[in-house]
């Protein structure tokens, strides 16, 4: 990690190595850094080539889906005489996560360069690169860096001399979680409002401005110099067991640990290690309750699934949720996992687009029935109206923030059922007035 | 939401000079070549009128429509959508507060309530009486392993915790 804590020796510092160095956000220090050898390097291969590296290497869509990347990009047509566009998705506002915006304030040249190569493998001369508005540092940071690239031939209209062109531009969100979904980002970057749209068709056939589109989140693009540099074997060597998930991946950790932070962890390093050794264990006299593990959109694991978890795509499946963008909320005994639920269910309320019914009124209705169980007025048949509300709000809207809605849910009833009915049975005082 | 009287009042009701006029023009001028629609240029627009004025009123809207070649009404239904607009005046220094879960979990709510106290605020959307604070509840600021995050304008502050609230208000008096 580096900042604001010193690298942990069980971390595999690739993309965090430089984090806390002042000097390496500057074209000169990331140079000196061996930034902009995987450009160069890739800009003398054939874009079909570097596009074969990346699939070599295994790397996944680091964002929450874990897509495999160089899929994502060969899904680009080729000779097809339209204009293609690379999008940087770099919204990060799932609770939770907050690795992209340390990658941008310490080291904004590496996702220049893998936005720069991703556009040259894809066949785009213009990137945008889309920043949430609260991220002002960040965009700073950003701003400065683009500049610099521009001047020092990185972009430009003859990228190091190659005749290449590769536009980058900064813009800034203004304010909603949904953004962070591909198409109501493209939505937004087209001066409408964030809401989602119907796939098919898919960005790589119509996307940004109903043009060929590849969709990448900051921590993937940053990744692809360093699998150029080295190579795909070498990325694909970092990983403790499972060839599915290679690479290193950066956890951020928040809530009831004694240092949260990120951590940049090969795949496959047990979430045990993370917890008690990384990140110096629960807060004194604490023990673990639960581990929300990829961003709040995921299924609440208990400790002992949290326990037995190892930390890839697959791993965390195998205990029953998902890797998704690795921001992992530990929870420790001291926790209302009622209230917290119900904390989860007021944002995807507040987050919603409304465009379609089962989200704008699941999430919003969900979110009062927690409401009426914390004021001590729950009533029995809430929990199968909360399990009937949560299956209609999974699978049948056209992006997934009603699913993440009902996962918190559905999994805190299933685990911590003990919990609501407390709150029912009167055994534990109500938490909020009325409703 | 309760305005302060001598802060941006005024400007609510007397016609504002433009903003889209001289080097601001210019500016968003020049961005048309990074964008193949005049339309892309909304959201950008948006933030320049709000770094002018602090908010963006109605006769703002009809300015950004008409210079974009849009709709006011459709230039409204986009700047209603995106939270960090402010569509009314607010205190000159607006100040978001971070409570989703993360940072709930680490006293998040604690710090909002120190905030609207020491603010003189008193509930949260309200302007202070001296019209210097606005005090809102933000939806997770992407900052989560810095809990409690807190943003005065646009300073981003980490860690901060009930008992930093005077201290850090204090620069902003």
């Amino acid at each position: 990690m580096g900042y604001p804590h010193p690298i942990h020796p069980g971390e595999t510092p690739v993309l965090s190595k430089h984090f806390g160095e002042a000097e390496a956000r500057t074209f000169a220090g990331w140079r000196e850094r061996g930034g902009y050898e995987g450009l160069r390097k890739a800009l003398a291969m054939a874009p079909e080539a570097v596009i074969e590296e990346i699939k070599a290497s295994g790397l996944r869509g680091r964002g929450g889906a874990g897509f495999p990347t160089g899929l994502k990009w060969s899904f680009m047509p080729k000779g097809d005489g339209k204009p293609h566009y690379l999008v940087c998705n770099a919204d990060e506002s799932e609770p939770g996560t907050f690795k992209d915006r340390e990658i941008m304030r310490w080291t904004p040249h590496a996702l220049i360069e893998g936005c720069a190569l991703a556009a040259y493998a894809i066949g785009a001369e213009r990137c945008y690169i889309y920043i949430r508005g609260e991220f002002t540092e960040p965009w700073t940071v950003m701003s400065r860096a683009v500049a610099e690239a521009y001047a020092e031939g990185a972009l430009g209209d003859n990228v190091f001399g190659t005749g290449r062109k590769i536009h980058v531009t900064l813009h800034r969100g203004a304010g909603a979680y949904i953004c962070g979904e591909e198409t109501a980002l493209m939505n937004s970057i087209e001066g409408r409002r964030g809401n989602p749209r119907i796939k098919p068709p898919f960005p790589a056939v119509a996307g940004l401005f109903g043009m060929p589109t590849t969709i990448n989140n900051v921590e993937t693009l940053a990744a692809t110099p360093h699998i150029i540099t080295h190579g795909a074997a070498w990325y694909k060597s970092l990983c403790l067991g499972n060839p599915k998930s290679t690479g290193t991946k950066l956890i951020s950790v928040c809530g009831h640990v004694l240092r949260p932070g990120n951590y940049e962890l090969t795949m496959g390093t047990p979430m045990r290690t993370l917890i008690y050794d990384m990140c110096g264990g629960m807060l004194p006299g604490r023990t673990l309750k639960a581990v929300i593990p990829g961003g709040s959109s995921v299924p609440i694991m208990t400790a002992e699934e949290a326990d037995r978890c190892l930390l890839d795509y697959e791993g965390v499946v195998e205990q029953g949720s998902m890797l998704g963008s690795a921001g992992m909320i530990v929870m420790d005994d001291s926790t209302d996992m009622v209230y917290q639920i119900w904390r989860l269910a007021r944002f995807y309320a507040h987050e919603s687009c409304a465009q379609c019914t089962q989200c704008r009124e699941g999430t919003a209705w969900t979110t009062r029935i927690l409401e009426r169980i914390l004021a001590g007025k729950g009533k029995e048949e809430d929990f199968q109206l909360l399990l009937d509300l949560s299956e209609q709000m999974t699978g049948k809207t056209i992006c997934v923030l009603s699913d993440s809605c009902a996962a918190p849910i559905v999994s805190g009833i299933q685990k911590f059922r003990g919990e609501f009915d407390a709150y029912m049975n009167g055994a534990r005082q109500p938490a909020l007035a009325g409703a | 939401m309760k305005a302060a009287p001598g802060t941006h009042e005024a400007g609510a009701t007397a016609a504002e000079p433009p903003v889209f006029v001289g080097e601001t023009l210019a500016a968003l001028e020049r961005r048309f070549a990074e964008y193949p629609t005049k339309q892309a240029l909304l959201l950008p627009a948006l933030w320049m009128v709000q770094e002018q004025r602090g908010w963006i009123s109605e006769q703002s809207i009809g300015e950004v429509a008409e210079v974009l070649g849009l709709t006011p009404a459709y230039v409204k239904g986009v700047v209603t959508f995106y939270t960090m607009y402010h569509t009314h005046p607010v205190g000159r220094h607006f100040i978001q507060v971070c409570t989703t879960s993360p940072c709930g979990l680490c006293g998040a709510e604690d710090t909002m309530k120190a905030l609207l106290e020491h603010t003189g605020c008193g509930e949260l959307g309200a302007t202070s009486p001296d019209g210097r604070f606005t005090v809102i509840e933000v939806e997770c600021l992407g900052a989560c392993g810095f809990a409690t995050p807190v943003m005065v304008g646009n300073d981003f502050i980490e860690s901060v915790t009930p008992e930093k609230v005077p201290a850090l208000l204090e620069r902003y008096r």
